[in-house]
């Protein structure tokens, strides 16, 4: 197993099933703000050891969400949002179906953040997000529906096996409404998640497993997750020197 | 089966800013009084650490501090003749939970309403005809309270913050540097402004050359160190670019953990329970008067709290709701226009212009919650409305929260989404733009109102609260014509290339736009206009109090948090004044 677990104050479990170690299912727990133990509080301000809400980072190699087929086109379609070339990396260079994989297999694939309670009718763009599924329900049901799409429109297997330029189209298609799928799979709504989660694992803190090195962050000139910049804030217009810097540091620490 | 605790003088139904203000004032009047928090226990070394304060992705984007809305959340629609669906998911407004709630994830920006903008509706519609607050359906009204009345609150609230700032108006006596439009002011700010950053330094150039009055933001983000009159300790400000959406881990952000609870706590008539969510108000037969509140802890057990005051000092959205669940007040008919609860739900209109340079390096990054320098010239009734067809405003801010890039990577007009065209766009202009934030006023109108959902409920049988809200006629062309003065700015700065953001169709729960939801309990002169009077007290039930933007009639083009502060220690000052010696109305409606 390797989504890290840790049931700090914040973590509930839902109903009575015994979890919260690491190494049990992470599907009991929520991440948040909900369930903490009621606290009654009077006289000071409350301190307790250990009990600092780090944030969750991502653990292990390879998948544990994605089936080998998933991941075909994850890897491939990520790699046409984010395509490598000497500007920058690409989004499979800066290990983003990594993050994509670790993020569906946590509470944000449990929908711990969404209400996907009942009915569910279709709704108005402007009402949003209307699925019963949860993202990593979504994802499964979504690249399903695509590649069945790909081999009944385009005669390929799947949509990995087509060449960039037609991985293009389709993605346009869906990203516009144009391309239909099957399986209750809002094909625009299933881009913009997926194009918004790329996008986090991008420029995220490399401790969610993407950005690589901050391949990202250097790419753009970003300094991360940088504490000070009060003797900057009136040097106008001058390059700023820091080269970026995550919650573990950066690697030039290390070579010291 | 509910357990009955121990009766006290004053419940506080959640605690975020209004609930520390009224806890700390009751609190200092002797009063014994509990304060009921949905949400956990938070505090700045515990769950915001400047070791790990800095993260996008997890409090932004997996709404970490925010209200989970997996067992709660509100429907929404634009209009009544569509199905209300559940926002299932946070977007254009992040609501907060937990102590301190938005107070924790706010930016800071501290605004005062122009003395005007209390006369929404007599003071239009004497200069500009009484078409022009009737035309689209709207549904302004006076606040039933004056900028005079509020100012020493105001003031209370910037000394409790700390507020870094430069007066435009002191006593009648425009002063250089700050805004000429505001409102007399007693007192200079606490303390000085913060420094500007390049980007908002070139809009305060461009805004002066164009006869504009640039002045710096108002803000709860700390210029330098800083006692507040309770004692407590805040830091200056690292901008560090991780404000908004973010606890500050610095001590440099006015929030109810930095400036009011290290004092509150101490006080032995105080106690604040956290996970202890309030089902409703309980009343006497004859729903005159409130006996306390029922709530649930996250463990399931149920309690009533008997009380001899309740404070409703929740966010909007909830205080309506358990407005509408207890049965105090009318609920709004947008059909008849009858009944009160609920009505003149409104917003806050936003637009923005991006600005993107060839030649000079932003550093976006660089940023703070209210790092801007403003422009006020076309807000409120700060300019002459005469054959524009709409009332209210907005401020012009060249404003640089920060450049976390997920969400604040700008390209130009025509960038796909994606691709190789938009990594290169985002790596050729992320160090060289920056943004123009165009904060517009929203104005009630007929169809935008609250009430219970029929179909949906949460996870204790509540119905969810129904939103159905869309910008008016009068809201666009506000807008558009603040977007259009903003893009003169804009292009005074004589960048490479600007783009328009515009308001432009029907309100979506998709994007985020802002936080500052306002009415549906609302204040007024008289109890067939209001839900409350001047002092926040229910017409209809003496000792409920609601506080919060739910009393604002309409939106004014300003962020919300020191008109609703200011709000709360008006009532706090007649709760103690009138309200304890003889427990009744305040005032006869």
């Amino acid at each position: 197993m390797v989504t890290k677990v840790n049931l700090r104050r914040r973590q509930l479990l839902i109903g009575s099933v015994a979890a919260g170690i690491a190494g049990t299912t992470a599907a009991t727990v929520h991440d948040g703000e909900l369930g903490a133990p009621p606290q009654t509080i009077r006289g000071a301000v409350p301190w307790k050891e250990g009990a600092a809400d780090a944030p969750p980072g991502a653990t292990g190699t390879g998948y544990v969400y994605f089936t080998p087929v998933e991941a075909a086109f994850i890897e491939a379609a990520v790699a046409r949002l984010i395509p490598n070339d000497p500007v920058g990396p690409g989004a499979v260079e800066a290990n983003v179906p990594f993050f994509l994989d670790r993020q569906l297999a946590g509470p944000f694939g449990r929908g711990d953040h969404y209400y996907l309670g009942g009915p569910w009718p279709k709704g108005t763009p402007e009402q949003g997000y209307q699925s019963r599924f949860n993202p990593a329900q979504f994802y499964r049901a979504a690249i399903s529906a695509i590649d069945q799409y790909v081999g009944a429109n385009l005669g390929a297997a799947t949509f990995s096996k087509l060449a960039a330029a037609e991985q293009d189209k389709l993605l346009q298609g869906m990203e516009s409404g144009e391309v239909k799928l099957d399986g209750g799979v809002d094909a625009k709504s299933f881009f913009a998640m997926f194009l918004q989660n790329t996008k986090e694992g991008y420029f995220s803190d490399p401790i969610y497993g993407g950005n690589k090195d901050m391949g990202a962050w250097k790419m753009i000139g970003f300094p991360g997750a940088h504490y000070n910049y009060k003797d900057w804030v009136t040097r106008h217009g001058e390059p700023v020197p820091f080269p970026p810097v995550g919650f573990k540091g950066r690697p030039g620490w290390r070579e010291a | 089966m509910t357990t009955t605790l121990k009766p006290v003088d004053a419940v506080l139904v959640g605690f975020g800013w209004t609930g520390a203000i009224m806890g700390q004032q009751l609190c200092d009047a002797g009063l014994s009084v509990v304060a009921l928090e949905r949400g956990p226990w938070r505090d700045t070394p515990t769950d915001f650490a400047t070791g790990f304060a800095q993260d996008e992705l997890r409090y932004m984007w997996r709404h970490h501090l925010f209200q989970n809305v997996s067992d709660d959340t509100l429907t929404i629609r634009n209009t009544v003749n569509q199905e209300a669906l559940p926002m299932r998911r946070l977007g254009s407004f992040l609501l907060g939970t937990g102590v301190g709630s938005g107070g924790v994830h706010w930016n800071g920006q501290i605004w005062r309403f122009l003395p005007t903008d209390f006369l929404t509706k007599s003071h239009n519609e004497k200069r500009y005809g009484k078409k022009a607050v009737s035309a689209y359906d709207m549904t302004v009204q006076d606040w039933g309270v004056t900028y005079d009345e509020l100012e020493p609150h105001y003031d209370q609230f910037d000394r409790l913050c700390g507020t870094s700032g430069k007066a435009g108006n002191l006593k009648g006596q425009i002063q250089p540097g700050g805004n000429p439009f505001e409102g007399p002011r007693a007192n200079e700010y606490p303390n000085p402004p913060m420094q500007q950053t390049y980007g908002p330094t070139l809009f305060g150039k461009a805004a002066a050359e164009l006869g504009r009055h640039p002045f710096p933001h108002p803000t709860g983000n700390m210029s330098q160190p800083y006692t507040n009159p309770l004692g407590a300790q805040m830091g200056a400000c690292t901008y560090c670019g991780f404000c908004e959406k973010f606890g500050c881990g610095n001590y440099s952000k006015a929030s109810p953990q930095t400036t009011v609870l290290p004092y509150l706590l101490q006080k032995s008539n105080f106690t604040l329970k956290t996970e202890c969510e309030v089902l409703r108000v309980e009343l006497t037969a004859d729903k005159k008067r409130a006996t306390g509140v029922t709530y649930v802890n996250s463990a399931g057990e149920e309690f009533f709290q008997p009380a001899e005051m309740v404070i409703l000092s929740a966010y909007v959205l909830q205080n309506v709701r358990l407005l509408l669940l207890s049965g105090i007040g009318k609920p709004y008919d947008p059909k008849t226009g009858e009944g009160v609860v609920g009505k003149n739900y409104a917003y806050q209109t936003m637009s923005s212009v991006n600005v993107f340079f060839d030649d000079k390096l932003i550093n976006p990054f660089i940023g703070a919650g209210a790092l801007a320098t403003v422009i006020d010239d076309f807000n409120g009734d700060n300019f002459d409305h005469g054959g524009l067809g709409f009332i209210g405003g907005a401020y012009i801010a060249g404003m640089i929260t920060g450049g976390r890039p997920i969400e604040m990577i700008y390209t130009p007009q025509g960038t796909p989404a994606w691709g190789l065209e938009w990594k290169h766009a985002a790596a050729k202009n992320y160090l060289r733009s920056f943004s123009l934030s165009i904060h517009g006023s929203c104005m009630s109108a007929r169809g935008n109102y609250l009430d219970l959902d029929p179909t949906y409920r949460d996870i204790h049988g509540r119905p969810m609260l129904r939103m159905t809200f869309d910008f008016t006629q009068n809201d666009h062309k506000m807008s558009d014509y603040l977007t259009d003065r903003a893009a003169e700015v804009a292009k005074a700065m004589n960048p490479r290339e600007i783009k328009l953001n515009r308001r432009t169709g029907s309100w979506s729960v998709v994007p985020y736009q802002t936080t500052h939801n306002t009415g549906g309990a609302i204040m007024g002169d008289n109890p067939r206009n209001s839900v409350v009077n001047k002092y926040l007290q229910s017409w209809d039930v003496a000792n409920v109090f609601s506080m919060g933007a739910g009393a604002f009639p309409q939106n004014a083009g300003y962020n919300p948090t020191a008109t609703l502060a200011a709000l709360a220690y008006l009532s706090a000052d007649a709760i103690k004044s009138q309200y304890l010696k003889a427990p009744g109305p305040l005032v006869r409606g």
